[in-house]
């Protein structure tokens, strides 16, 4: 199942490897790391959420051996895409790399690209991708979609935007 | 019985459905104490004057055959300056640009303490705040209901129906030519070029479809909404608009395959005035088809109001012209 968990490092050396060695101990794999290294918790320590695929029996184990190696565990919660949205780019869908912006969405780990149709009519003529994103929450959703606009911009795509989205 | 007596600025599509309506609905008008009186009609080479009023049929009759009501060579201005009436019912061309001959009818019927009901959306779009104050300083009414959405009510509702509600936003279509072009691409799975020159075929679209299919007239709405309703003071300068040339017949087949339709929709609120396609869902209040035009406010108390109508056509604009006409001199 997958999970994601939010951890609290000490500022310093050394610390993400104590937090990454328990989970490859239990089999966890990794989906995302995403490393706040700007923010500082009040008790100095720097936030870090992770996104998990791991088997359900093994949680306890790995809070356990985490905070044996003196990580704080401040969350853990089944990862769900509980938001969704479809949305229609138009333009040189194809030539101006798609597979670059789905991944960069997958990549942010909140956020995932889960299906996509494409029509391409002919050479000079403009093709429309139809894509289904899920997220984990609304502010998820907002950042695949900034994603989405700035490639949009850039490459000159039109993006169709659902009506009950503040585009 | 009050009588009320105006010249009609502009004597072509809607200039003549504002005729035809004053002589069908003589009866009504009569009936809640009014006379209305024409007593002048102008159209781009002249005008038909008479101080005891105008034939309107008579005129009507001349238009259509000859091509012109001008006897006099008056224009507009020289009409409001030079015969004495209360109202100037302003139905000259759009022009965003200067304002055309509309801004001029205009502040030349507040100079002279006139009132004035429009269907012309340039002056507004241009020079909202300077008309307005002319109009207060004149102590005139200015109205401007067919400006936005033709038949359908939505400047009147939003001031006069819904009064006391603070409103949140406006959301809607209000391009019949726009819906119509996208609603057909779906229907006929056919190219926006196909559809477009079917448009211009059947006189929905102009033969310069530019300001409708890039979203520009739907801007000029929305600027009359922004400044009329939420009391902005925003040109079309401040609206980003996006328009609808790009959009395919895949496009719009893979979205109604997922259950949702492609729309131009224009939203204003406090915040932001903005014209984009959507993604509407086929069951949505807002996913009318054809030339309709529709609009959904969403208000504090009543939650969302949806209205729609015909956006075009030169009764049914001309009903929005009478009801303006009503507001101001009914009952009084
Ligand atoms: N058509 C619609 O369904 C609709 C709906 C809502 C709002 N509107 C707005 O209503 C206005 C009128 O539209 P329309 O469809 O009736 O346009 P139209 O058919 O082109 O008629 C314009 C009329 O104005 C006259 N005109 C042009 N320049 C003039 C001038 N300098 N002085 C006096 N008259 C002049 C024209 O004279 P000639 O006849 O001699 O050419 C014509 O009679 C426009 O502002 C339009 O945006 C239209």
């Amino acid at each position: 199942m997958r999970v994601s968990m939010d951890i609290e490092l000490k500022d310093v050396p050394g610390q993400m490897l104590l937090a990454l060695q328990p989970l490859s101990e239990f089999k966890a794999n990794l989906i995302t790391v995403l490393h706040h290294h700007q923010k500082r918790t009040p008790r100095k320590t720097v936030p870090v959420q992770l996104v998990l695929e791991i088997k359900p029996e093994n949680i306890g184990a790995i809070k356990a051996k985490l905070e044996e190696n003196g990580i704080k565990v401040v969350r853990v919660g089944e990862h769900r895409f509980r938001e969704s949205i479809n949305v229609v780019l138009i333009g040189h869908v194809v030539h101006t790399g798609i597979q670059d912006t789905i991944d960069e969405i997958d990549k942010t780990g909140f956020a995932e690209v889960v299906d996509i149709s494409l029509s391409m009519p002919g050479i000079n003529l403009l093709s429309s991708a139809l894509i289904r994103i899920d997220a984990v929450g609304k502010e998820d959703l907002q950042k695949a979609l900034d994603i989405l606009k700035k490639v949009s911009v850039k490459k000159d795509l039109l993006m169709v935007l659902p009506i009950d989205i503040h585009a | 019985m009050k009588t009320v007596r105006c010249s009609i600025l502009g004597f072509g599509a809607i200039g003549q459905g504002v005729a035809e309506v004053l002589l069908m609905k003589k009866e009504y008008l009569e009936s809640i104490g009014l006379e209305v009186l024409v007593v002048a009609v102008v159209d781009s080479k002249g005008a038909t004057v008479n101080p005891e009023g105008v034939d309107l049929a008579d005129c009507l009759a001349r238009k259509r055959t000859g091509g012109t009501v001008a006897i006099d060579k008056l224009t507009g201005v020289e009409v409001i300056r030079s015969v004495d009436h209360e109202l100037v019912i302003e139905t000259t061309p759009t022009n965003i640009v200067t304002g055309g001959a509309g801004l001029q009818n205009m502040i030349a019927a507040f100079e002279t303490g006139k009132d004035v009901i429009t269907s012309n959306k340039g002056p507004l779009t241009l020079k909202y705040r300077e008309l307005m104050e002319a109009a207060k300083a004149a102590g005139s009414n200015f109205r401007f209901e067919a400006t936005v959405g033709g038949s359908m009510p939505i400047i009147n509702l939003a001031n006069e129906v819904l009064a006391g509600n603070k409103l949140r936003s406006i959301k809607g279509i209000l391009n019949g030519t726009c819906n119509y072009i996208l609603t057909r691409m779906l229907e006929e799975r056919a190219s926006y070029k196909d559809i477009l020159a079917e448009s211009m075929e059947l006189g929905i679209a102009e033969t310069d479809p530019t300001y409708d299919v890039e979203g520009i007239d739907t801007a000029c709405k929305l600027v009359i909404l922004a400044n009329s309703i939420f009391g902005l003071d925003a040109t079309y300068r401040d609206v980003e608009v996006t328009g609808i040339t790009k959009i395919t017949p895949e496009a719009l087949e893979m979205a109604y395959e997922r259950g949702h339709v492609i729309k131009l929709i224009g939203e204003v609120s406090r915040e932001r005035i903005h014209v984009a396609p959507r993604l509407v869902p086929i069951n949505h209040p807002l996913a009318v088809k054809g030339t309709l035009n529709v609009a959904s406010i969403d208000t504090e108390l009543a939650g969302e109001i949806t209205v729609t109508g015909k956006g075009a056509g030169p009764i049914e604009t001309a009903s929005a012209v009478l009801s303006d006409l009503v507001a101001i001199y009914g009952n009084r």
